[in-house]
């Protein structure tokens, strides 16, 4: 028995659609990793130190 | 009785059409210029800063191509050279295009913001602009000055990598803009020179169809030479030094014997050789602008590693 091979229309949605959602997690990803670089000043692996990376507030 | 009904295939659009719509050749120029623009700064950012604010630039410069393909399917579909663009060849619907280049102008914009800051994403705003509606939907079918003032669109890359990186306006970023800004012309009309049909039957004010192929010559000539003092300048500036100017020297006297050597031909001579000068002219052009902005990243490679600046 022989499944009839899946018109050409499927593989180019399934192309599309798999695009998609890569660029979707790559732009979550994106996301992610400027917010730690910005909060930990370029830092992170100092913050993951528990050094501190947000400047301290200056004394009146 | 037996129905047939020929049935015709619903386009369905892959994502390497959509991939296209975002005219990726232009954007490998655009992510290199950037990257350069972003590099010879005299401030760095972080790094995923850095890679932000070039994908971008370059994302950013993909809207403006999908809008431009957007508006322009009519006279895409008519030149050889371009209607088999996804949507004059029917595989993207225009208002996909349209929708497509929309979204990712303003994503492209408000995350340069978010990236680096307001300045670099305005500037990027208004290239935007400036292809889009400026150039493709009013200059281009208008003048036949359409290429040099559309070519800011293009220059503006390099200024917004370094505005991105410095958070300001300089000398130098304006000097890369102008180099790409008046390169431009002989650029595009060199290749006009040799693609003659294409543009006339599709109706585009291109130089060669408004003022002849004389004129033409002419103008590449003048602009190659008006070129080359920007090219030079950049050399003596802070992102310059000794490599950039030995490589701008030898690349502009080649260019301009270039240009020399297509003013002085008649379109006789180049029939007979099958434009082989404006085709080799405008082959040189890609080599030209690839090479002065290498050389300016050799200027900054080699500021930070022998002079340790």
């Amino acid at each position: 028995m022989s499944f009839k091979p899946d018109h050409e229309i499927y593989r180019r949605r399934f192309s599309r659609n798999l695009g998609v959602g890569l660029c979707l997690v790559a732009f979550v990803m994106l996301g992610f990793f400027l917010t730690v670089e910005k909060v930990t000043r370029g830092n992170p692996l100092d913050a993951l130190q528990g050094k501190p990376y947000v400047a301290a507030p200056v004394a009146p | 009785m037996t129905d047939i009904q020929a049935q015709a295939t619903p386009a369905e659009p892959g994502f390497g059409d959509f991939v296209q719509l975002l005219k990726p050749r232009v954007m490998s120029l655009v992510v290199f210029t950037a990257l350069v623009g972003l590099m010879v700064a005299p401030v760095h950012l972080y790094p995923v800063a850095g890679f932000s604010a070039i994908l971008f630039i370059a994302l950013g410069a993909g809207a403006s191509g999908a809008l431009n393909m957007w508006w322009d399917a009519d006279i895409d579909a008519v030149m050889r050279r371009t209607r088999n663009r996804p949507v004059p060849s029917g595989r993207i619907q225009p208002c996909e295009a349209l929708g497509l280049g929309v979204a990712l102008s303003g994503i492209s914009v408000v995350m340069l913001a978010l990236a680096t800051n307001l300045m670099a994403a305005g500037l990027l705003a208004f290239t935007i602009f400036f292809y889009a509606v400026v150039y493709s939907m009013w200059l281009k079918r208008l003048t036949p000055q359409n290429i040099v003032i559309g070519g800011a669109a293009g220059a503006f890359p390099p200024m917004i990598g370094w505005v991105a990186a410095t958070g300001s306006m300089s000398l130098e970023a304006c000097l890369m803009f102008a180099l790409i800004f008046m390169w431009t012309p002989p650029h595009f009309w060199a290749l006009a020179l040799f693609m003659k049909e294409d543009y006339s039957n599709a109706g585009v004010p291109m130089l060669t169809v408004t003022h002849g192929r004389r004129a033409t010559r002419v103008h590449v000539l003048v602009y190659t030479l008006l070129l080359v003092p920007f090219a030079m300048a950049l050399g003596w500036m802070s992102i310059g030094g000794p490599v950039y100017i030995a490589a701008a020297a030898v690349l502009n006297v080649w260019f301009v014997v270039g240009a020399v050597r297509i003013w002085r031909r008649d379109e006789v001579q180049a029939e007979a050789d099958k434009y082989a000068v404006e085709k080799a002219f405008f082959r040189f052009s890609l080599v030209y602008l690839f090479a002065h902005f290498s050389a300016l990243l050799v200027e900054a490679v080699l500021r930070a590693q022998v002079y340790g600046v």
